[in-house]
């Protein structure tokens, strides 16, 4: 295992001192946390560390931010919160970082190592509650392990199939002292990455490519997590190969490029689903075959020979029986399958999608008197030129962001697509401003997603984040409510709350707020906004009842889409 | 199908935790799990026995593989394996009876180690079929308890490289 640089000369150092100098050797500049009883010995060697460190208004957020952080740079996201409620706080952001395979090493004060199991003040069983949402957790119970458990809390984290990792540390451990005698060396036998492919399989996918008549290249979060676009685009070029990605995958093709098939899915495009059903050759690169994207499985490409290139073996004939597993780093794997590749013409299938794509591209109602959303996004699109980053809530919101909003580079979506979290939207767009600070940053949020974790706009205007809210506002939880129209009897159980004046929150809070009800203005608006400095909240009073389209019922196949005909209606 | 696997893990706090969590979070069934320690204070062997098709017992291997303090998955199906149980037994033997009872014992080759005034408790190990044969042959006699470990097991042909 290869040593870490000692961050300073031999000295005797208290447990908190070699977090924060660990930290700092692992190259962290910027992390997010809350304070508390037992992580204060922590927080007074941040009080003057070099890190610039974010307190967010609840731990959930800091914690969603930590990711967006981790999505937007590249880096690990670093989280820190107390024992107990604190710990438990970080639940919800741990499981979305985990199902999106996020870098993030989480660190949490615990009770003092006598105290474990009497049910202490603010104990909580953080390992034992974390495990499942974490790739891999522990509790420091020796200090002279300190320094190395958080080394290979940053390389677990960050190598192979990237992931959140915690870190527990009692309160005694951080103020006791130990000799720091040497360098580090990490100690994982456990942990092996594999990252170059098996020559002879991708000698068989190549042949593959090569014999293929109508292939479809199926693209998800790994391409991003390897920063394999450059390699994607190369291979699609000189193989030709028309590419879809999944709601991770959005940004890894530039979505402008004619060979880009956009989502797949339960809502992805028509052209995209199709392709996938008539296909002869898939060729999924870090992808899962999730449910959301194969529809109905026995059904699910029912022509097509698969390529399944991951960096997880357990990903591989999971929910799809693969036919040729390609283990390894997408970018290595990609740029070796390029090398075999030769182009082919592929006149007849090319013909077949662009016909698909004439005939059912996305569409809403244009002509519409009232706010339809799709517009608010596609004029977003329009004035930031594909170029900002955007992230989102979840469910109609982010669907039609991911629908209309056409993004042409990697990192430039942010979304919780695994967990599907609801309130990710506002604290993600916090992250990945502070880990993009020249980009324009919009969070394209439902109105019931934002008022999960609005108390973050606090955070933003604290730290002068020149982020944008878009609140697409139906007054319902939109996708609970188009379920509910469709499978349900139009029966709206539970799923509208009343809304508070967005605008003024956001003035009261410090932020600057508008509300936009006639669809005329929305241009202004959105020019407006994108001229703020100051975080900006903007509440679009959009159609209450638009839904998104196609759609894939749950348990269908992926051509039996719903909606076509009201798609084909409104050309 | 039964399949015998055979984990060897780092002897650290929580990692038996870890594999029982994947064990329920992913809805495979253990039908036993045996840990102890081996030749190396740091690492231990879990032999693991699960039901379920190809498709389920692949998942469950390559899931244990990705754990972090898990060194080594071996699946040992199809493979030429000796597998033991070790059951203690409590059995109801009137001294009338026990003649009789240890004459069962010896064809088991299983041994008394205690004695009670209207019991034996008797040790037996073997492959899982003979266990539940004993226990049959037994049950006339009235069965008080009974213990066992669950399986372990090694492949033959000394094929051990780790």
């Amino acid at each position: 295992m290869k040593s870490k640089p000692r961050a300073s000369a031999p000295t005797t150092k208290t447990g908190a001192q070699i977090i924060v100098d660990t930290l700092i050797a692992e190259g962290v500049d910027t992390m997010f946390g809350y304070t508390g009883g037992v992580v204060l010995p922590l927080f007074d060697k941040l009080y003057d560390a070099p890190i610039n460190f974010i307190v967010p208004r609840h731990e959930q957020g800091g914690c969603h931010m930590a990711d967006a952080y981790a999505r937007v740079s590249g880096k690990v996201g670093v989280i820190v919160a107390t024992s107990g409620p604190g710990a438990c706080n970080l639940v919800t952001g741990l499981a979305t970082a985990n199902m999106d395979s996020i870098p993030m090493v989480a660190i949490t004060g615990q009770v003092r190592t006598e105290l474990i199991g009497n049910d202490a003040f603010q104990e909580a069983d953080t390992t034992g509650i974390t495990r499942p949402v974490t790739k891999y957790n522990c509790i420091v119970k020796d200090i002279s392990n300190l320094a190395r458990t958080i080394h290979e809390a940053f390389h677990i984290a960050s190598t192979g199939r990237p992931g959140p990792v915690l870190i527990d540390i009692p309160v005694d451990i951080a103020v006791s002292k130990h000799k720091e005698d040497g360098p580090v060396e990490m100690d994982l036998p456990g942990y092996r990455v594999r990252t170059s492919g098996h020559a002879r399989q991708i000698s068989t996918a190549a042949k593959a490519i090569n014999k293929s008549k109508r292939p479809v290249l199926y693209v998800g979060g790994g391409v991003i997590l390897s920063n394999a676009s450059k390699e994607l685009r190369a291979l699609a070029e000189k193989a030709h190969l028309p590419v879809t990605m999944t709601l991770m995958g959005l940004g890894s093709f530039d979505q402008t490029k004619a060979e880009s098939l956009d989502m797949l899915g339960m809502h992805g495009s028509a052209y995209a689903n199709y392709a996938v059903q008539e296909c002869d050759l898939l060729i999924a690169v870090g992808a899962r075959f999730d449910d959301r994207v194969t529809g109905k499985i026995p059904t699910f490409a029912p022509n097509a020979k698969i390529v399944h290139i991951d960096i997880d073996p357990a990903s591989i004939s999971k929910n799809v029986r693969v036919d040729i597993p390609v283990v390894g780093d997408a970018k290595e794997i990609l740029r070796d399958l390029a090398k075999e590749v030769e182009y082919q013409e592929r006149k007849e299938w090319f013909e077949r999608i662009a016909d698909w794509k004439n005939k059912f591209p996305f569409r809403y109602d244009s002509a519409s008197k009232s706010i339809k959303p799709q517009y608010v996004i596609e004029e977003i699109c329009n004035q930031t030129r594909n170029k900002a980053v955007v992230t989102t809530g979840v469910g109609q919101n982010q669907m039609w962001a991911a629908q209309f909003y056409r993004f042409t580079r990697p990192r430039q979506f942010i979304s919780s697509g695994g967990l599907g979290t609801m309130g990710f939207g506002l604290p993600a767009a916090i992250g990945a401003q502070i880990g993009d600070p020249k980009a324009t940053v919009i969070d394209i949020d439902g109105d019931h997603s934002f008022n999960m974790t609005m108390t973050e706009l606090a955070t933003a205007v604290e730290h002068e984040l020149p982020i944008k809210v878009v609140i697409l506002n139906n007054g319902y939880m939109g996708m609970v409510r188009q379920w509910q129209e469709l499978f349900y009897g139009k029966r709206y159980s539970k799923s509208y709350l009343s809304n508070p004046d967005y605008a003024a929150v956001a003035g009261a809070l410090g932020a600057v707020g508008m509300t936009v009800e006639k669809k005329a203005e929305v241009p202004c608006a959105v020019k407006e906004m994108l001229a703020q400095k100051k975080p900006c909240v903007v509440d679009f009073r959009v159609d209450r009842e638009e839904n998104v389209w196609p759609m894939v019922a749950a348990g269908k196949s992926l051509d039996e889409m719903d909606g076509l005909d009201i798609l084909e209606s409104m050309a | 199908m039964k399949h015998l696997i055979s984990a060897l893990v780092e002897n650290k706090p929580g990692v038996l935790a870890h594999i029982a969590g994947m064990f329920a979070a992913r809805a495979f069934n253990i039908d036993s799990l045996v840990v102890g320690r081996t030749e190396d204070p740091k690492l231990s062997r879990m032999t693991i026995v699960v039901v379920g098709d190809d498709r389920v017992v692949e998942q469950v291997r390559k899931q244990l593989a990705k754990i972090v303090p898990v060194v080594k998955v071996q699946d040992f199906v199809g493979q030429p394996v000796v597998a033991r149980d070790l059951m203690l037994v409590s059995v109801t033997a009137p001294p009338e009876k026990r003649p009789e009872i240890v004459s069962l014992i010896d064809m088991f080759r299983g041994k008394v180690v205690d004695i009670g005034q209207k019991t034996l408790m008797i040790e037996v190990s073997g492959p899982e079929s003979k266990i539940e044969a004993f226990i049959n042959a037994c049950k006339p006699y009235g069965i008080k308890s009974v213990a066992r470990t669950g399986t372990i097991a090694m492949p033959r042909q000394a094929k051990i490289d780790d």
